[in-house]
């Protein structure tokens, strides 16, 4: 099978694998729509949707055979899952409107464009490691589309990109609502980048030691958190995870990215109680629904760079990299040295901090009160931006004096 | 393979690049300068100038852009449309045009040559260590002038914009 596999073309082979990374993150996405409805009615005491159940006839008798299973149907029910497919159904199947006053191209055009940073900024996130053997030697290679030696440039410069399907949507709905959404959204987008760029700065500051080849690659700053303890000494550092000993860049990269991802209590574009429902005021149905898929793949993007930067990536604990994880379980299972096993439980992991940080931005989302646009701009000009100056001047001196 | 991607990039490029001038509509230049800025991305791409192409997409398409299209939809929330060409325009259009003959036509003469050593030059600034290396020596002088110049446009938006009413704060 696997020389079937890699017998094909290489351009068959990059299809297949952008393939599987897209059947992976879209119903991971699409989840998250339905675990966020069910997250915040459990935060807010209520039961959330747990009446939807398939047809036993018809198009979804899959599912709705499913259903009718004694105890599990009834569970899944409780829990919402089928609601899922109803939603599915509803935004593709209900009418699109189009209003009379837009810009008909451009409002086509934005929820299109969202997706478009959503799914390319994926190819350059390694998401799981496995042990290849190159000329005899064991090399832990990366999963990922394209190991590029830029990768975080990379994620920045495409995910940049996002703010124009905001501000597209906000302009060509031609209302005073939409284009207020679309306007702030892009002056928060642009605010935040600053203090984003700079809080990463020292992670990488620590990884490219002088007389080194220079690298902003993702997968490199894993391999600097993945290292075995060596006693209290410097060695050590590398076994630890980035948030350990830069808790201050994580909180800011992890406070820029709930305003980049425009999620609570950073969502000015629709804050609704403002703005009714900010830029996609005018929007209903697929396209919609397209923007907020594409919001769910920024978030799931965005916790997989920070895991990647500050949390240990495929790292199951501080200390206790995958490699060793893995010789560790080959004494219980005789397959543990595959490298298709290993691949797996390096994903399984790393979706497993995914999640939980996916979890996370809703936690917040419906525990803290939204800010009042004033509190947002001053938030990231008077007290991020200073905050992350300090922080890498900071860890210059520090690492510049521990290197010496 | 590359000379095909080539042309489709360089034709794309140039077209948007067309599309800026001649499009009626403010918001859909200011668009179609996003993408002729992503296809010379796309070129250097081609170059293995991978650096230059990320930091063009990050610096240009994704911040630059965005500010010149907010400002255009802030000023005119219609997307109204461009006032015709004054006679000013056409004239210096003509000149360019001659100027843009005349480096074709160099290009055409020496180009073959040229061409032929493209492959053996090693492009020093594609790493990242010595993109670092030069920026912070060689060319550390235009670095520092460039930085200060953007801070005086900094400093001079600051004072136009902000209405200085009851001057014992700054006094």
């Amino acid at each position: 099978m696997f020389d079937f596999y890699f017998h094909l073309h290489l351009i068959v082979r990059l299809v297949l694998q952008s393939l599987a990374v897209i059947l992976v993150l879209f119903p991971i996405a699409a989840a998250c729509s339905m675990a966020e409805r069910k997250i915040s009615a459990w935060i807010q005491g209520r039961p959330g949707p747990n009446r939807t159940i398939a047809p036993i006839g018809g198009l979804l008798t899959p599912l709705g055979l499913v259903g009718r299973i004694p105890f599990l149907g009834p569970f899944l029910q409780q829990m919402g899952i089928f609601q899922l497919a109803a939603d599915g159904g509803k935004f593709t199947f209900k009418e699109d409107p189009v209003p009379g006053h837009v810009n008909k191209f451009y409002f086509v055009l934005a929820p299109i464009i969202s997706m478009i940073p959503a799914l390319t900024t994926v190819v350059v996130v390694p998401v799981g490691a496995y042990f290849a053997v190159v000329d005899g030697v064991k090399v832990l290679k990366p999963i990922v589309l394209a190991n590029v030696d830029i990768g975080l440039l990379a994620v920045f410069a495409v995910s940049s990109l996002g703010v124009y399907s905001v501000i597209l949507a906000g302009w060509a709905s031609n209302s005073k609502y939409a284009f207020l959404g679309g306007v702030r959204a892009s002056a928060q987008l642009i605010s935040y980048e600053l203090s984003m760029t700079l809080s990463v700065l020292p992670v990488f500051l620590w990884i490219n030691k002088p007389g080194g080849q220079g690298t902003l690659s993702l997968f490199d700053a894993v391999q600097f958190q993945s290292g075995v303890f060596h006693g209290f000494s410097l060695a050590s550092l590398h076994g630890l995870w980035g948030v350990c000993y830069m808790p201050v860049s994580a909180f800011i990269f992890l406070v820029a990215l709930f305003a980049e991802t425009n999620r609570a209590p950073f969502d000015m574009p629709e804050s609704e109680s403002e703005l009714v429902a900010g830029f996609h005021t005018e929007y209903g149905a697929f396209k919609w629904s397209l923007f907020f898929l594409a919001e769910y793949c920024h978030m799931i993007i965005g916790s997989a760079v920070c895991i990647l930067l500050f949390f240990g990536g495929w790292n199951l604990l501080p200390w206790v990299p995958l490699a060793t994880l893995i010789d560790w379980l080959s004494h219980f299972i005789s397959f543990a040295g595959h490298p298709l096993f290993m691949g797996l439980v390096g994903i399984a992991i790393f979706l497993g901090k995914v999640f939980f940080f996916i979890f996370f931005f809703m936690w917040v989302r419906w525990t803290l009160p939204r800010f009042r646009y004033d509190q947002v701009m001053d938030l990231g000009w008077k007290k991020l931006l200073p905050l992350s100056i300090a922080n890498l001047l900071f860890y210059t001196l520090g690492i510049a004096l521990l290197q010496k | 393979m590359a000379a095909l991607f080539f042309y489709i990039f360089s034709t794309f490029t140039v077209a948007s690049a067309l599309a800026v001038v001649f499009n009626k509509n403010t918001v859909a230049s200011a668009l179609a300068l996003l993408m002729s800025l992503v296809g010379v991305a796309s070129i250097f791409v081609l170059l293995d100038a991978f650096l230059l192409a990320a930091l063009m997409v990050f610096v240009y398409a994704g911040a630059v852009v965005a500010l010149f299209l907010f400002i255009v939809m802030l000023l005119d929330v219609q997307g109204g449309v461009r006032k015709p060409f004054k006679k000013i325009t056409i004239a210096s259009s003509g000149i360019a045009l001659v100027l843009l003959a005349l480096g074709l036509y160099s290009f055409w003469k020496s180009g073959a040559q040229t061409t032929a050593e493209l492959g053996q030059i090693v492009p020093v600034g594609a790493t990242l260590k010595n993109y670092g290396e030069l920026l912070f020596t060689t060319y550390l002088l235009p670095v520092q002038i460039v930085g200060f110049l953007l801070l005086i446009a900094m400093l001079g938006v600051i004072v136009l914009s902000k209405k200085f009413e009851g001057l014992e704060d700054i006094k």
